[in-house]
């Protein structure tokens, strides 16, 4: 990153994209886009940056960036048929400067739900963000593995705990850490980083200890039901106590809880998205004596209480810490619920957290839970004279909305 | 003045809300205009959450926020550009004058001609598309189409909203009158000849989106001159809003010819019917259809020779193209302007008054820019070492309208007789046959990321979401 602080972050127009519509150069407030026959141009040396011709951009031209030692004049700009290649290290090229392409894009893809990226809370702790990349992960010990699901439970989901020794690895409530898997895949190219999100807190799985703790289920079939060994899952889920793991990150600097006391968190998820769920709710335990206030209201489904991680321990929960609403969806001896059954159920307990500003919702697990949870909140909203299309729009630029599913 | 009131029940930043029977009798259309999108807009979309640009505001930086939306929640509105303090009428008789605010007594019915046929064109491309979704190429293109359908839908409150506000009941009848008319209808159709043709397939919406919407460009970027300063404010957003349907046609074209070009470079091949074969358009059939769409859309310019154009410029009505770049008297007082003219079976040129051949001036300036565009889809093929290079045909090929009318003329610009014509116009024009083997190709692909087999995927996705992203979610 040294030597990337050097470099210029210099703004360029893709000309394979750009379709010459001279948006840009009528928006620019100071002149600095020109052209000619060819090519819409960036004056490197009067670009503030002020961003005004990205959003009106019809295309995404000109939402390109290089990092270089010494700008590109316009004759060269004047004279390309594409960008040239980025020569930059890395870890300079995107714009966040931290995060590689393979987090960029499973991040992407987790928060499709809401929109694309959003603001944190306006109170989160400020986050560390990839202090170790994927070239230079660290080596964490496997501190211990437990199986959290019944031994007669159809799923093997787990509880790990990695201990970071002496090497820093902080880490918040909501935030992931990429695993890397060793050896290679069929084709003879080392496994994708896999992210898996803390389900610790940020003082670690055991307080003052230097550890985090994961939850991870056992990957045996895909989606289609059909049998498929998950490469990090069984990885992880075989690992023994003692066990060395390289790890890269932290990752995520969006879906993180508020710091501010009177907060309320309204947590929805279903299996292993519950990590950040008790990841917070663990944090809001531990400062209980503080008595900061603020609701806590968890909606969790599975599909039987056998396999639901963590189901003994949420059970011991204090009820005045917060109100767990358990969904499942197979179990023997009740109708068929899911989670957004449970949340029709406290229909009048989330239309008024969602009337107060100072409620932030959260949302992980399977992609099939958005549509049905979103129509639920619909439809609470609906029967309280709340608008939810509104409430969600607002709620999502002021940090409030989060969604990470899969 | 460059915020959105979205509290209203029609978002505008023309404070709408202090001119009650304006408001009124929008409000009143409002339901009208919901129908007919009910009944003539994308069919079977209406539970379709698209995730579409908005406006939020007409500065920089809020007039593109994405979202998920159903389409009839869109927030169809009256934008208009920022007012230009002490903006002055260009060009024309006028030239000098401040612009006017209100419409001057002896313009009134020139303009609302031009503001109807102008509006026309709006919803009359939304009927031609209708049923495109069904046979989208992926969820990216399916969204693309749906955000161009809610923009010409806007364009038409565009127009609605100057027809209303500054033409009386005159307006408000002609405001029905443009949801009553229907594209192609024998007993009601659209009114210009181009807005009556069917777009039946999605390389005839791309070659739409990229010919046909580009006259529309140039058309409103010459209102945009207008003396008159709400029309000027209304075009100058409309414009910023048409260029993303620039963008559709032209990158859904060059994606066309990238898949093609790859498939004729994996199977070492040329030749259209083993290409038809591969699933893939063939470049001669590509030519085809754009010799197509250039010509239908040349003749929407009108005469080479117009004084309905010279009256609207004098009258300081309808400007030029980039108008006020320009470096002359504005009046065109004794300039001169270039025109064809056909003398024994040979087209020649002849200078006449530059006054008279505005429509000329507009359509020269528009094909000057639809063969850059050109030169860039030219790249792909060289790029792949792919001999063949697209071309636009003379502007005499196949019109209808104008000094070329009852002519034949080759695609290089030769006058030939009826029987060459007749011989040789299958090379030039889509037959049945191309038609129904572009139609063959038109199944449905909406699994994220997947795209159909003739068309390559986009170089990126929109507003920095990966190409797999889904871009529209089924109810």
């Amino acid at each position: 990153m040294q030597q990337a602080s050097e470099l210029i972050r210099q703004h360029l127009i893709d000309p394979e994209i750009c379709i010459r519509c001279n948006t840009c150069e009528e928006t620019c407030p100071i002149d600095a886009i020109t052209h000619d026959e060819r090519n819409y141009v960036v004056l490197p040396d009067k670009c503030d940056n002020c961003g005004d011709c990205i959003a009106p951009c019809p295309t995404g031209a000109i939402d390109s960036w290089r990092r270089v030692a010494q700008a590109y004049t316009l004759a060269e700009q004047f004279s390309w048929d594409s960008l040239p290649p980025d020569s930059a290290p890395p870890d300079a090229q995107s714009a966040d400067g931290d995060v590689p392409p393979e987090v960029a894009r499973l991040t992407q893809v987790a928060n499709q739900g809401q929109g694309g990226a959003a603001p944190p809370p306006w109170s989160a702790a400020h986050p560390y963000i990839g202090l170790y990349s994927i070239a230079k992960p660290v080596l964490a010990t496997v501190a211990g593995n437990y199986r959290l699901t019944a031994e007669d439970a159809s799923s093997d989901i787990r509880h790990i705990v990695l201990d970071f020794g002496r090497s820093a690895f902080p880490v918040l409530e909501g935030q992931s850490l990429g695993v890397l898997v060793p050896g290679v895949d069929a084709k003879g190219r080392p496994h994708h980083m896999r992210l898996y999100s803390t389900a610790s807190p940020r003082n670690g799985e055991r307080p003052g200890y230097n550890n985090v703790a994961l939850t991870v289920k056992r990957v045996t079939a895909d989606r289609g039901g059909a049998p498929v060994r998950g490469v990090a899952s069984n990885y992880l889920c075989d690992l023994q106590r003692g066990d060395k793991v390289n790890i890269a990150g932290p990752y995520g600097a969006s879906f993180l809880m508020p710091n501010h006391p009177g907060a309320n968190l309204i947590m929805i998820c279903t299996g292993t998205g519950s990590a950040p769920m008790r990841a917070m709710t663990e944090r809001r335990r531990r400062r209980m004596a503080l008595k900061e206030g603020g609701e806590n209201l968890l909606f969790f489904g599975a599909r039987t209480p056998g396999e639901l991680p963590y189901f003994g321990p949420l059970m011991k929960l204090p009820r005045e810490l917060i109100d767990v609403q358990l969904a499942f969806s197979r179990d023997a001896e009740r109708p068929k619920e899911y989670v957004q059954d449970r949340m029709r159920a406290r229909s009048d307990a989330v239309a008024r957290l969602l009337g107060d500003d100072n409620t932030f919702v959260y949302l992980c697990g399977h992609k099939q839970m958005e549509s049905g949870v979103d129509a639920a909140f619909e439809e609470i909203c609906a029967a309280h004279s709340l608008d939810w299309s509104a409430l969600r729009n607002d709620m999502r630029s002021s940090g409030r909305y989060h969604v990470e599913t899969y | 003045m460059s915020g959105i009131d979205y509290s209203e029940r029609i978002p505008n930043n023309v404070e709408l809300s202090s001119n009650k029977s304006l408001q009124r009798a929008l409000e009143h259309w409002q339901p009208e205009y919901l129908k007919w999108w009910g009944e003539m807009g994308p069919e079977k979309s209406q539970t379709m959450d698209v995730y579409l640009r908005t406006a939020i505001s007409v500065d920089p930086k809020g007039w593109a926020h994405y979202d998920y939306v159903k389409m009839p929640d869109y927030r169809w509105g009256i934008f208009l550009a920022p007012a230009e303090a002490g903006r002055h009428v260009n060009f024309g008789v006028h030239k000098g004058e401040a612009a006017w605010q209100e419409v001057p007594g002896e313009y009134r019915s020139t303009l609302r001609r031009i503001i109807v046929t102008q509006g026309d064109t709006e919803p009359a491309s939304v009927e031609q598309q209708r049923h495109l979704g069904l046979t989208c190429p992926s969820l990216y293109d399916l969204r693309n189409l749906f955000q161009v359908n809610v923009e010409e839908g806007r364009h038409l409150w565009a127009m609605v909203y100057l027809l209303h506000a500054y033409f009386g009941r005159d307006g408000r009848e002609e405001g029905e009158a443009l949801l009553e008319r229907r594209s192609g209808d024998a007993d009601n159709p659209r009114i210009l000849t181009a807005f009556n043709e069917k777009t039946p397939d999605w390389l005839s919406f791309f070659m739409f989106t990229f010919i046909t919407d580009r006259d529309g460009k140039y058309q409103l970027a010459a209102l945009a001159e207008s003396g008159f300063d709400p029309l000027s404010r209304t075009c100058r957003f409309m414009l910023t809003e048409e260029a993303h349907h620039l963008f559709v046609g032209e990158s859904g074209i060059a994606r066309i010819i990238q898949r093609t070009c790859d498939v004729m470079n994996q199977h070492k091949t040329d030749d259209p019917a083993k290409l038809r074969g591969l699933g893939v358009i063939d470049l001669p059939t590509l030519q085809r259809y754009l010799n197509f769409h250039f010509s239908v859309t040349s003749d929407l310019y009108g005469s080479e020779i117009s004084s309905n154009a010279a009256s609207f410029y004098t009258q300081g009505l309808k400007g030029r193209f980039d108008e006020t770049k320009i470096g002359d008297d504005h009046r065109l007082e004794a300039a001169e302007y270039e025109v064809p003219d056909v003398v024994e079976d040979r087209i020649v040129a002849r200078h006449v008054p530059a006054l008279t051949a505005l429509n000329e001036r507009l359509r020269d300036d528009w094909t000057a820019d639809v063969q850059k565009a050109i030169d860039r889809w030219n790249r792909v093929p060289e790029k792949a070492g792919v001999p063949f290079r697209f071309k636009l045909p003379h502007k005499g090929f196949h019109r209808r309208i104008g000094l070329f009318t009852g002519l034949h003329v080759s695609p290089e610009g030769k006058v030939i007789s009826e029987a060459e014509w007749t011989r040789k116009h299958k090379d030039w024009l889509p037959s049945e046959d191309d038609r129904a083997f572009v139609h063959s190709l038109m199944g449905r692909v909406t699994e994220p990321g997947k795209f159909a087999n003739w068309i390559a995927p986009p170089l990126s996705g929109i507003n920095k979401q990966p190409v797999g992203f889904e871009y529209v979610r089924f109810g």
